[in-house]
């Protein structure tokens, strides 16, 4: 479980630091599998199936956020040509 | 301790040397088996009847130049044909050649290991095998090389898609993940699964031919199409390790092919008593034979058709294939509820 | 013994590859690296004994997510260098030193918490859910969290509609 903390908290640092939104999208990825690790952890630990069901749905819902979020950056690519968040700002299109 | 882990190690080595050495000798039989149905001979020179043809092709990628391109991203470059030979190579990890074998006073399981997710294990493996395709054609640095790996890393997760569903209506037929027990099931019900599952069996054919990249759906690495695909700027054995790798790849799907849907191991039909004389013949015998002719249909159809247009390939997976999948799964649902 | 070390090697190896995946410079390098992670997040899956959720994690999420995140990247790519160095106002090292305080924090509420309690690997990996494992699922998927299951059908159908829409160049 402390596993799991770690890689969350590598993953958050990720999110908030670097600049490339390709990374930040994989950095969330790497939270969701944090997550999943706790998981599939108690479900080894008390001999429950339930944790390992919940975790085939968070792979399903990682999958769909991932394909619309790839799907969203490069309709804004098409538009801007940059892939760097601070010159995202639509505030100022 | 020496059954833990002496005796796989054994098997392990055994099965690796052996689809390396098939492996060399698929390209002899594949330009022999090309020219014969083109009315010719194939490479005769070199030894008796063109044997030691790999040999030589062999000694010649190794001795040329080991080239770079400039601006290559070199890990990549290294590693993208070594990420395409080792998925082939661990899926012999759970194919069974047979049943137990009596030897040394023990009794060895003729396949290395039974995992529970057996089939599972299969398809994610063949996933991993993109990736070699992707990386070996961005790591080139080079527009060619980059475009034909996009196509051809399309055209595999596309036909992906088909091949898991069709290997859902044969697990439901099956009723068990675990290639040992597929195999099993086949034994109980008497009837090899070709019999009870013939769609099933043409879609799982004609996706593998797609997932291995072989005609007719070879676009992305033929010679005339985008100056070579993308292998263009590989060259010596890193070459020779993509192209082992494509011809592992088809014994693999051979080897998969023959365990769920020819009965595996077993004699065409095993339950019938008066034929256990075809039992005389070993089992990883048959396993073998079985093998080599679905590799036999392999190169024929090399041979005889012509290569599909990349957009016609693209609406094969997505609208034919796709679909007749899902209609397979229904009806063997709707089949396995009321029977 | 021998499943200790195994999950040492396998915990540094997921910790290593994240750590590399948020600092390369190069992305086609980063996405190779979570590559990587997964696969040994599935080791980690098949040590716990969860051998279906470890190749469904292979075939999905390694297998599939990552190559449409390599894809964007190559078309992203095609016209521009990789990233420039970060602007000089941003302190890298201050966030850190912040996310280790925060994990510091949630390990000691873990450890105080009792959940380091070691379990025994022999009978966790002969019970009916570990060798059964698949049936054990499917069971569960299909009659208890039937109605989870249906939404997150649902849901893939959307995203997949989406994402055409998405990348349409004329709608």
């Amino acid at each position: 479980m402390l596993l799991s903390a770690a890689l969350f908290m590598i993953g958050v640092a990720g999110v908030l630091l670097r600049r490339n939104i390709i990374v930040i999208f994989m950095s969330i990825e790497l939270i969701l599998n944090a997550v999943n690790i706790n998981l599939v952890a108690f479900s080894y630990q008390l001999q429950n199936g339930v944790g390992q069901v919940f975790a085939i749905f968070v792979i399903a819902v990682a999958a769909a956020e991932a394909a619309v979020g790839l799907g969203i950056i490069l309709a804004f690519y098409r538009n801007k040509e940059t892939i760097n968040i601070d010159e995202m700002n639509l505030m100022r299109w | 301790m020496i059954d833990t882990y002496f005796i796989p190690l054994v098997k392990i080595l055994f099965v690796l040397n052996a689809t390396l050495i098939a492996v060399t000798y698929m390209v002899l039989l594949e330009r022999k088996v090309i020219a014969w149905v083109q009315v010719r001979l194939g490479p005769m020179r070199v030894g008796p009847y063109g044997i030691l043809q790999p040999i030589a092709d062999a000694v010649k990628l190794i001795l040329k130049e080991d080239i770079t391109p400039a601006r290559a991203d070199k890990w990549v470059f290294t590693a993208a044909p070594i990420l395409v030979m080792v998925p082939a190579l661990i899926t012999f990890a759970v194919i069974p050649f047979g049943p137990s074998v009596h030897l040394f006073g023990r009794d060895i399981p003729l396949y290395i290991t039974d995992v529970n997710v057996g089939l599972l294990y299969i398809v994610s493996v063949a996933s991993i095998g993109v990736y070699g395709i992707i990386l070996g054609g961005w790591a080139s640095n080079s527009k060619f090389p980059l475009l034909a790996s996009l196509r051809a890393s399309a055209q595999l997760i596309s036909y992906e898609v088909a091949v898991t569903m069709t290997l859902v209506s044969l697990i439901m037929t099956a009723g068990s993940l675990s290639m040992v027990k597929i195999v099993e099931s086949q034994f109980n019900a008497g009837l090899w699964f070709i019999f009870v599952q013939p769609v099933a069996f043409v879609l799982f054919f004609i996706g593998g031919l797609a997932e291995t990249n072989r005609a007719p759906f070879d676009m992305a690495e033929a010679e005339q199409e985008l100056t070579g695909g993308f292998h263009t700027e590989y060259s010596g054995m890193r070459f020779a390790l993509f192209f082992l790798a494509e011809y592992a790849n088809m014994i693999v799907v051979s080897a998969v092919a023959t365990t769920l849907f020819l009965g595996g191991w077993l004699a065409p039909f095993p339950n019938v008593a008066w034929l256990n004389v075809l039992e005389l013949i070993p089992s990883w015998m048959w396993f073998l034979m079985k093998t080599f002719a679905f590799l036999y249909v392999f190169l024929w159809v090399r041979a005889t058709l012509p290569r599909y247009r990349y957009d016609q390939l693209m609406r094969l997976g997505w609208k034919v294939l796709i679909p007749i999948a899902i209609a397979n799964v229904v009806v063997t649902g709707i089949v396995k509820v009321l029977f | 013994m021998g499943n200790a070390i195994a999950f040492y090697v396998i915990s540094a190896l997921i910790l290593g590859f994240a750590m590399l995946v948020v600092t390369t410079k190069n992305t086609v390098h980063a996405v190779l690296f979570l590559v990587l992670n997964f696969l040994a997040v599935a080791a980690l899956y098949v040590l716990l004994t969860a051998q279906f959720l470890a190749a469904i994690q292979v075939l999905v999420y390694a297998g599939g997510i990552v190559v449409l995140y390599l894809f964007v990247v190559m078309l992203v790519n095609l016209k521009r260098p990789p990233e420039d160095h970060s602007a000089p106002q941003r302190r890298p090292w201050l966030g850190f030193a912040l996310a280790g305080v925060v994990l510091a924090q949630l390990g000691a509420i873990l450890v105080w918490g009792g959940a380091g309690d070691p379990v025994d690997p022999h009978t966790m990996q002969n019970s009916d859910l570990a060798l059964n494992n698949v049936e054990r699922i499917g069971m569960l998927l299909y009659t208890d969290y039937f109605i989870p299951f249906e939404v997150a059908s649902m849901l893939l159908l959307v995203a997949m509609v989406g994402a055409i829409i998405l990348a349409k160049r004329e709608l």
